[in-house]
């Protein structure tokens, strides 16, 4: 028996712009939910899944499991080998992708109305049955290890590996998704099933669908598609304290722009505080040309052609991060006139006409996310994963709202520490050398 | 099979009712107005695009094209410097410009009751720039950066730069768009504003806006604040040096030791879309698709990926999307153990067998599905529908043009395919290019 126990009509207002979304929370028998969008004005469907865990559920030694696992799952399944399985997409229009995260490994898939009921049988098979043949295994591994030494020889994967290893040490968190050349390297066919029978399970699945088809057809076919998975996987990993102190790191890279990733622990996306830092880290480095890092740096400066900061709260850890690339010659000016942005923020805060621009801005461009089938997709299983209902859809400016002057500043005292800004830069920056 | 035919029957019918609604108009300045409703959202993208990209600079100054887009959004004579992204963004929307060779373009996405302010903002600023000495010192030194991030911090672009500049000899396609740093150095006030006069104009321009809006309140709107700038009577007539023909393959290495792993590229110089006549530009589509499109069907793919481990990484490239000639290309990244060279001669034996053999007409049926399809999933994106056309209509496509298009590729037949690739695969048309680490890797 098939329940859609709730169908809200939400109407995003705004100052700027009214949306109209229609999101339905379907129930399947076997207990799967799913959020849907009928939107039946272009004939075809955007399908986003979300596994909780992802990379961080590798287990000891095999790192790169996961990522490697995932990459597999369009190389072959059921009867099928890679090169039939893609044929029959290809022939179908259809296009699936498969990615591990540090948290999740998502899976989108897009079809046209006409063939949904085979394009869903190939999604079903690469998912409960991956055959993880031994030849794809070698072909994909190789391609990964590929990525892991391109990434070696690039600047700014170069720093936030450094600043990751520093920052979490063992925790998966400290090290990249995609393993190392050695762990991958040994990978088997076993490791394979393990890390699919691990990650694709049931209670840690997210499901959103928008596009032309009903709320009653996508919950008939939750079963079929996602019914034989595993109902429950090994325990998530444990919080993680960010451990980098304030400092400097100086990776030697002969390459003529030093590119800088810094930051320090953040805040829970969870805190009743998180709208105030959304709102000071938009006035300080994420407002795009409107923030004050972007004015001081590049617009005031010229010292760079763009610098941002962001709010990065993950599942088991929370950070504050930013990054600038400049001129070996002049990123220890670029970084000297971040530290000073982010202690005049977090001493004396912003101004109420910053709030209110920022609020206006932000309450504004909002709305305008939801303008296309696959982006509210995305919109809608992002957030389901971090435990966020429909309604929030609706709710969600009046929290931006709320935030009031005194909020800001007293949240930006606590939240910005430049003493504790750690910056990795990587190059070979004048005037710039390692803290102890 | 017949299973399979009757099932993509089907989906063509159905495919053949979704169009985009387009409305176009000219104003009597000149001025080209083309109007796509979406009614799903209550957003509008305003795009202004301009018929000057990099390849219209005059010789000595590259890069002033991308330099004055930047300094568009310092002061006019009624915005501050500044004003322009900060206004967008006090109204909740988001803005940007992007260059090409071909055109420079401005947009906006904001919800769709802001239009008139855009459109008031982004008349004032085709004529009424006030940019001082300092503005061109700061952002000289920001495009100078930016030089810094995209291409001389990674050695595949500078690659890439110095395949272009073997590429095209005569045509200024070969000099990046970003400009030369040597001459970038150089690029003042003066250079930026000449430009600016001669080429920013509504004679010179085409106003895209898409999504939640009606054309006949989009035309109302245009005629108010683009409709009263007068045209450029000097504009000149866009005419570029053009490539002779090549008779002789060219071979560059370059060698840099960021480079993580060897890889070769070969371009030939090919036609592009042209209007009235996009046949040739539409059997390269298949063509590219054929020989290195999916790595699991393609002809490249199968052959060096599958059949053999000879490369972890194949491609076949083109796009009609120029003014003037188009490349087609090929890349491959052999994998261990397996050298550039021998690489090379397994890509060619792929496309010599390509040559003489015959096109299977499932994957042309699966590549004609394909194109179809990839017409409604654009639909989802109207920003990308807006790109299009404006993008067409800089590089002397018609509104027409643009609209044939997807029947043009549905026509293409294996012959098509098979001449056009005996025109274009032609080695004295070439430039193979190695990059490598050091020249132990080139052999």
């Amino acid at each position: 028996m098939l329940r859609i126990f709730v169908a809200i009509f939400l109407t995003l207002l705004s100052t700027m712009a009214r949306a109209e979304i229609d999101i339905k929370q379907v129930t399947s028998p076997g207990g799967i939910n799913a959020w849907v969008v009928e939107e039946p004005s272009i004939p075809f469907v955007a399908r986003e899944l979300r596994f909780r865990g992802g990379a961080s559920l590798d287990l000891s030694g095999k790192r790169g499991a996961t990522n490697l696992m995932t990459a597999l799952l369009e190389e072959g399944s059921g009867d099928m080998a890679a090169q039939e399985f893609q044929a029959k997409l290809e022939d179908l229009a259809a296009s699936f992708s498969f990615r591990a995260y540090d948290d999740t490994i998502s899976v989108s898939a897009r079809f046209l109305t006409e063939n949904k009921e085979e394009v869903v049988a190939l999604l079903r098979q690469a998912l409960i049955a991956p055959r993880f043949d031994q030849d794809a295994l070698d072909r994909v591994r190789a391609q990964v290890i590929s990525g892991i030494a391109s990434d070696a020889k690039r600047p700014n994967s170069i720093a936030s590996a450094t600043f990751n290893t520093a920052a979490f040490g063992s925790h998966p968190y400290g090290s990249a998704t995609d393993g190392t050349v050695e762990s991958v390297g040994a990978l088997t066919q076993q490791d394979m099933f393990d890390a699919h029978r691990n990650a694709l399970v049931q209670d840690r699945l997210y499901v959103s669908v928008v596009g032309d088809t009903t709320a009653e057809t996508v919950g008939a076919l939750l079963d079929d598609l996602l019914g034989d998975l595993p109902q429950e996987g090994p325990p998530l990993p444990d919080d993680v304290a960010f451990g980098l102190d304030g400092g400097v790191t100086v990776v030697d890279f002969e390459t003529p722009q030093a590119v800088a990733f810094f930051g320090h622990s953040g805040i829970k996306r969870d805190d009743d505080d998180f709208f105030a830092a959304f709102i000071i880290n938009h006035v300080l480095g994420a407002g795009g040309f409107e923030s004050r890092l972007m004015t001081e740096v590049r617009e005031k400066r010229g010292l760079t052609y763009g610098i941002s900061s962001f709010l990065v709260p993950k599942f088991h850890a929370e950070m504050m991060l930013g990054t600038v690339a400049s001129s070996n010659e002049t990123i220890a000016e670029a970084i000297d006139v971040t530290r000073n942005e982010w202690a005049r923020m977090a001493q004396d805060g912003m101004t109420s006409e910053e709030l209110a621009t920022a609020k206006t801005y932000l309450t504004g461009e909002y709305p305008l996310r939801f303008d296309g089938n696959a982006e509210i997709a995305k919109i809608m299983v992002a957030m389901q994963v971090i435990g966020l209902t429909p309604d929030y859809v609706v709710d969600r400016n009046a929290f931006i709202e709320a935030v009031t002057l005194e909020d800001v500043n007293r949240v930006a005292a606590e939240l910005l520490r430049p003493e504790d800004l750690h910056f990795v830069v990587v190059g070979q920056p004048v005037g710039l050398e390692s803290t102890q | 099979m017949t299973r399979l035919l009757a099932a993509l029957a089907i989906i063509m019918s159905a495919i053949a009712a979704q169009a985009e609604e387009v409305t176009t108009y000219t104003l009597d300045n000149g001025m080209d107005v083309v109007v796509i409703e979406d009614n799903r959202a209550p957003v509008v993208v305003h795009m202004l695009w301009y018929k000057v990209g990099s390849a219209d600079e005059p010789v000595g100054s590259s890069g002033v094209a991308h330099f004055l887009e930047h300094l568009l959004f310092k002061a006019t004579d009624v915005l501050e410097s500044g004003e322009f992204s900060a206004t967008v963004a006090a109204n909740g929307g988001r803005d940007n410009a992007f260059t090409s060779y071909d055109y420079t373009a401005y947009f906006q996405r904001v919800a769709a009751d802001r239009l008139e302010l855009m459109m008031q903002m982004e008349s004032n600023r085709m004529n009424n720039l006030r940019i001082t000495e300092e503005d061109v010192a700061t952002e000289r030194q920001v495009i100078l950066e930016e030089r810094n991030q995209r291409t001389e911090n990674n050695p595949n672009a500078l690659a890439r730069e110095q395949f272009r500049a073997a590429q095209f000899q005569n045509h200024r396609y070969g000099v990046p768009i970003i400009g030369w740093k040597h001459e970038m150095e150089q690029l003042d006030r003066q250079d930026a504003l000449d430009f600016y006069d001669l080429y920013y104009s509504p004679n010179n321009a085409i106003l895209v806006v898409a999504g939640d809006v009606k054309p006949d309140e989009v035309l109302a709107l245009a005629k108010t604040y683009y409709g009263v700038i007068p045209p450029e009577d000097q504009l000149p007539v866009r005419e570029r040096s053009q490539e002779p023909p090549q008779s002789a393959e060219r071979r560059i290495t370059y060698v840099d030791e960021r480079v993580s792993q060897p890889y070769l590229v070969r371009s030939y110089l090919a036609p592009e879309r042209d209007p009235g006549a996009q046949l040739e530009a539409a059997a390269l589509v298949y063509l590219a698709e054929l020989l290195g499109g999916s790595p699991f069907t393609s002809a490249l793919g199968q052959a060096l990926q599958f059949d053999t481990q000879t490369a972890i990484y194949t491609n076949a490239s083109y796009s009609g999307s120029w003014l003037d000639d188009a490349t087609f290309s090929f890349a491959v990244v052999p994998s261990e153990g397996v050298t550039l060279s021998e690489a090379e001669t397994a890509m060619d034996e792929v496309i010599s067998a390509f040559m003489e053999g015959t096109i299977d007409p499932g994957r042309m049926e699966s590549i004609r599905t394909q194109l179809r399809a990839s017409e409604i999933y654009a639909l989802d994106n109207v920003q990308g529908l807006a790109q299009r056309y404006g993008a067409a209509l800089t590089q002397s496509l018609t509104i027409a043009d643009v609209q044939a298009w997807p029947d043009v590729l549905q026509a293409v037949t294996e012959d098509d395919i098979k001449a056009v690739a005996a025109k274009v695969l032609n080695r004295d048309q070439s430039v193979t290019g190695w990059v490598v680490s050091n020249q132990e890797e080139a052999r």
